[in-house]
């Protein structure tokens, strides 16, 4: 490492200071909007006259209560399902990919390349008709199915990098060293592959968690409707008054879990987001 | 994610699989591989493979859901409608405006992030690194509403504050102004996903390398633009290529933020209007394929250049 | 062509440690000089200070008496050959080496570029490689591409950061004489950095011998091997290492564990009793059986442990016994030079029709006047001779001069023809 110069060591700080700017500032002013009570939302300035919960009061317990707790249940639900489907599916196809030699490897990996790049929308409007047809129209288990279009591509090539990575012949070592093949498997590969499938299913949730195309398109109601698409079906107390308040404060209430995660796992997630994709 | 790997993956193996074909050792192994990574790939294709046969075949009907009745064949006609309307034209320029512009300013800005990532050590790196990851994790429809509501004549602050803009300039009023609104939106959200792409190839420029240069004479824009971008094309052409097609999607934004309205319509919320508003399956399935074809393209453009690349990328390593 | 010199150069880190401590140094226009020392020693720090890649804690630094210690690498012009070698894979052969002179602010003609490349490819015997990928080099290959780089610039000096560490045994050999034939005709000051003591007693006009940031003696490979200044250095050259012994002074008698001999005339009356360490080259035992042993020679008979036959010669291992407190001290200097020996033993080198084995009980001798006698605590050398010292520094700086001058006449006569 040469060693940088004082001057340059500022400048790489203000560097650093922008970034932190950068990344903070629209999430500083949406936590802004949605502490600001309903005459101050239109004052036109970044933060509130007066911090006030009433945006939160009635998203928990009041007019907005009806539309966002039901979604934020169905959110919480789909998602989590999609992901434990999405990381239990890819964990075989990538021990597979990763430790097995079979025809059809290649195809696996590039459908799954293909599906990760295919332009959602495509798949919404004959999803649309189909589960109009079959009854899963406004369902869960109608949104868990295309979520898994989202979440299984990245999965597989996620973890397949990562079990690429582990050195196999630890679990022979552990044979030979007198471990039965299941002491062997649970006591040596499990713990070696245990941080690559976990940072899989942070960020299979991610996208989960992201999704808004099969959110308004294939739900209508309460009963399956996930948060981001009730977002943009809340409406004011009144007919001329805007949900502003509302969804800024349910904004908010669903960015902490990802931000939450996203503090603790920092590391992985940007491993996991990068490992594989610059192995040249 | 791993573009780069795959061919690798099949070329190391290969000469072992000739080698085995026919054991019973390898009918086992692949019999094995596919009972474990059969229903993944099932799921896969059935969820896109299904949906998009569909829409090629609806393509070609006359079809309303509030008419089911009407049901008709007209063979091409759809498209024939689509493309000499021109809506159309104007969703396929403003998607590509988007794509190109975002991708632009992502590519540069999310370089400059990476180099900031990759000079500062110590107790910042995790800092900056929890910083860059929460525009990734935020919800896109989330930061459409958080931009929306910052430019947005009755809430927004922007005005304000950007220098020489009257204090009740409607931004998405005019279709420039709301695409710039978009793209910005756009550009916050994703930039994360290029830096930390950029950061991971900037890392394995080795820091000898960078020495030599030192000595050889080079000025830091030299080593910048003889060494060290020529040695990060791979991870360049990865994080192009994912954002490129991922741009081209968009959706998200331009449904908050002005539903189309303003001449802001993309190609995505074309035929989402087809279908989902209009219940014109018939049109809204024949955007649907063009729109596919359309990331087909850029898929096969970019994987016409990309082999090239990978080919000397690896040859070097 | 440059004369560099350091001036009581320090390199401190972050905390406090000096990795380079109070260095001085002058490297005569033409020189090659090399930093020699065990891993951690400073020398690669020392060596990247003096091309920039490191700031200068404290000192100067003079390239042809101008200071650079605040100049950038590049308007030092100095030219270096990474032990990775650097070089830049997504350029050819041919772009690598003319890397340095497409520059912007090197302006050099195209014409005079394409002139020294091909120099450069002949010199090194690259001409046929010089559109290929450095992938697809061999790793000898690669080495001469990186010193085809250093070469085109015409720098003021070569800077080697242990080049040839990352080749076989047998390529480094050819390296090795492939570096000192350039160095010579080219007649660039050189400075490198290595932790072989077999480059640099080769290669060097005068090496350096480094520990743990203190430069320890700066001479000639002959004078290193014959007159080092203390232990560290007789311990550093030569190959199997010098043989280090516990003896007591008693009268004017020295007792060593296999037998006595007379005490130098240095060692005065004041260390009588005292415990010394002697120190004695394996090369200088032999055995009694098959050699003649020479008048002023003592002999001994000796228990031998193992013996290694290598054709040449014949390694033999005679394991003794040491006082606990030379045992920790010699034990510590083991440490220093990376080595891991577990006990207390005498190597020697005998002849190779010598028919000691495994197990055997051998006849030894060894001539008193070749042998060291240290300080157990300063570890200096009390036998070293100043007189025959300087006299072998006159003699190998007079042998540089010849060799340099003969290799500037054949490379004048090259030059018309």
């Amino acid at each position: 490492m040469g060693a940088l110069s004082t001057k340059e060591k500022t400048l790489w700080y203000i560097g650093a200071l922008l970034i932190v700017l950068y990344a903070l500032v629209p999430v500083a002013w949406i936590i802004s909007l949605s502490l600001k009570s309903e005459a101050d939302l239109s004052n036109r300035s970044f933060l509130p006259t007066n911090v006030t919960w009433e945006n939160y009061e009635g998203i928990f317990s009041g007019t907005a209560s009806d539309l966002f707790l039901p979604a934020l249940r169905n959110s919480v639900i789909t998602c989590l399902l999609a992901t434990l489907i999405a990381v239990v599916l890819s964990m075989f196809a990538a021990y597979a990919i990763a430790r097995l030699n079979f025809p059809g490897k290649r195809l696996i990996l590039t459908s799954a390349l293909a599906v990760a790049v295919f332009p959602v929308i495509t798949m919404v409007t004959p999803l649309f008709n189909l589960w109009r047809q079959i009854g899963l129209y406004d369902t869960i288990p109608g949104l868990i199915i295309p979520y898994l279009a989202l979440t299984l591509p990245i999965s597989i090539w996620t973890m397949s990098a990562f079990f690429r990575e582990i050195p196999w012949d630890m679990e022979q070592a552990a044979q030979v060293d007198g471990a039965t093949s299941w002491q062997a498997f649970r006591k040596v590969i499990v713990p070696l592959a245990a941080p690559g499938v976990f940072t899989t299913a942070i960020i299979a949730f991610f996208i989960a968690w992201n999704d808004f195309v099969f959110g308004i398109s294939l739900t209508s109601t309460s009963d399956a409707q996930p948060v981001p698409a009730a977002l943009s079906s809340f409406t004011g107390s009144s007919y001329f008054v805007q949900p502003t308040g509302a969804i800024s404060a349910a904004a908010v209430i669903v960015t902490i879990p990802v931000v939450l995660l996203a503090l603790v796992f920092q590391r992985r997630i940007v491993a996991g987001l990068t490992n594989g994709a610059v192995k040249g | 994610m791993t573009a780069v790997t795959t061919p690798q993956v099949e070329l190391a193996n290969s000469p072992r699989d000739k080698r085995r074909r026919g054991t019973d050792r390898s009918r086992q192994e692949a019999r094995l591989g596919w009972y474990l990574a059969g229903p993944a790939f099932f799921i896969l294709v059935l969820v896109t493979g299904y949906p998009i046969v569909q829409a090629v075949y609806d393509s070609l009907f006359s079809y309303r859901l509030t008419a089911p009745g009407d049901r008709e064949f007209i063979g091409l006609e759809n498209y024939g409608v689509i493309l000499t309307d021109s809506l159309w034209w104007e969703a396929l320029a403003n998607t590509a405006l988007i794509t190109l512009v975002t991708v632009a300013v992502e590519l540069v800005l999310g370089f400059a992030l990476a180099m900031v990532m990759h000079k500062v050590l110590g107790f910042l790196r995790p800092i900056l690194r929890t910083a860059i990851l929460v525009p990734y994790a935020i919800i896109t429809v989330v930061s459409a509403y958080a931009w929306q509501y910052a430019f947005s004549i009755t809430t927004g602050f922007m005005n304000a504050v950007v220098p020489g803009v009257p204090e009740d300039f409607d931004w998405f009023a005019n279709k420039w102004t709301a695409l710039t609104v978009i793209c910005l939106s756009e550009i916050w959200k994703t930039t994360p996903f290029i830096s930390l792409l950029l950061l991971a190839g900037l890392a394995q420029v080795p820091e000898d390398m960078h020495e030599a240069a030192k000595v050889d004479g080079a000025t830091a824009r030299e080593r910048l633009f003889r060494v060290t971008l020529p040695n990060m094309k791979a991870s360049i052409m990865v994080a192009l290529l994912f954002r490129a097609l991922d741009a081209f999607r968009i959706f998200d934004n331009v449904y908050i933020m002005t539903n189309g309205a303003a001449g802001t319509q993309t190609v995505s919320s074309l035929a989402y209007n087809q279908t989902i508003s209009r219940l014109e399956i018939g049109l809204g399935s024949a955007v649907s394929v063009l729109l596919f074809i359309c990331v087909l393209l850029i898929c096969f453009l970019a994987i016409k250049v990309f082999r090239v690349d990978l080919a000397r990328a690896r040859g070097e390593n | 062509m440059a004369r560099i010199e350091l001036k009581n150069i320090v390199k401190k880190y972050g905390d406090g440690f000096p990795a380079v401590n109070d260095v001085s140094l002058d490297i005569a226009d033409g020189e090659f000089v090399i930093l020699v020392g065990p891993s951690g020693c400073g020398k690669s720090t020392l060596l990247r200070m003096i091309v920039g890649l490191e700031d200068i804690t404290d000192g100067e630094l003079l390239i042809d008496g101008k200071r650079v210690n605040d100049l950038a690498p590049r308007d030092r012009d100095l030219a270096m050959v990474f032990q990775n070698y650097a070089l830049y894979p997504h350029l050819t052969v041919r772009e690598n080496i003319e890397f340095p002179l497409k520059l912007n602010h090197s302006k050099v003609p195209e014409d005079e570029v394409r002139q020294r490349v091909q120099r450069a490819a002949d010199m090194l015997e690259l001409g046929e490689h010089l559109d290929r990928k450095p992938a697809n080099l061999s790793g000898g290959q690669r080495q001469r591409v990186a010193m085809g780089r250093a070469i085109v610039r015409d720098a003021k000096a070569f800077l080697f950061d242990e080049p040839l560490s990352n080749l076989d045994a047998k390529l480094r050999g050819q390296m090795r004489t492939e570096i000192a034939r350039m160095q010579r005709s080219l007649a660039t000051t050189t400075v490198y950095v290595t932790h072989d003591q077999t480059e640099a007693m080769t290669l060097g006009d005068r090496v350096a011998v480094l520990r743990k940031g203190v430069l320890q003696q700066v001479a000639s490979p002959r004078e290193l091997y014959e007159q080092p200044v203390n232990l560290f250095v007789a311990g550093f050259i030569g190959s199997p290492p010098m043989n280090f012994l516990p003896a007591r002074v008693r009268g004017d008698r020295l007792e060593l564990p296999f037998c006595e001999v007379p005490r130098p005339a240095v060692v005065s009356g004041e260390h009588d009793g005292k415990l010394l360490i002697v120190g004695v080259r394996p090369e200088h035992f032999d055995d009694a059986d098959v050699t003649d042993v020479p008048g002023e020679a003592v002999t001994f008979d000796a228990q031998v442990d193992v013996t290694e036959w290598l054709g040449n010669e014949l390694y033999a291992y005679v394991p003794f016994e040491a006082a606990a407190e030379t045992k920790q001290q010699l034990a510590e200097l083991d440490r220093e030079l990376d080595g891991e020996s577990m006990r207390s033993q005498l190597v020697v080198t005998l002849d190779a029709m010598s028919s000691v084995r495994d197990g055997d009980s051998a006849r030894l001798w060894f001539d008193p006047r070749r042998m060291h006698v240290f300080d157990p605590g300063s570890g200096a050398n009390l036998t070293r001779d100043e007189e025959r010292a300087r006299r072998i520094a006159e003699q190998s700086e007079a042998l540089r001069r010849r060799s340099l001058e003969r290799a500037q006449a054949q490379q004048q006569e090259q030059v018309p023809a």
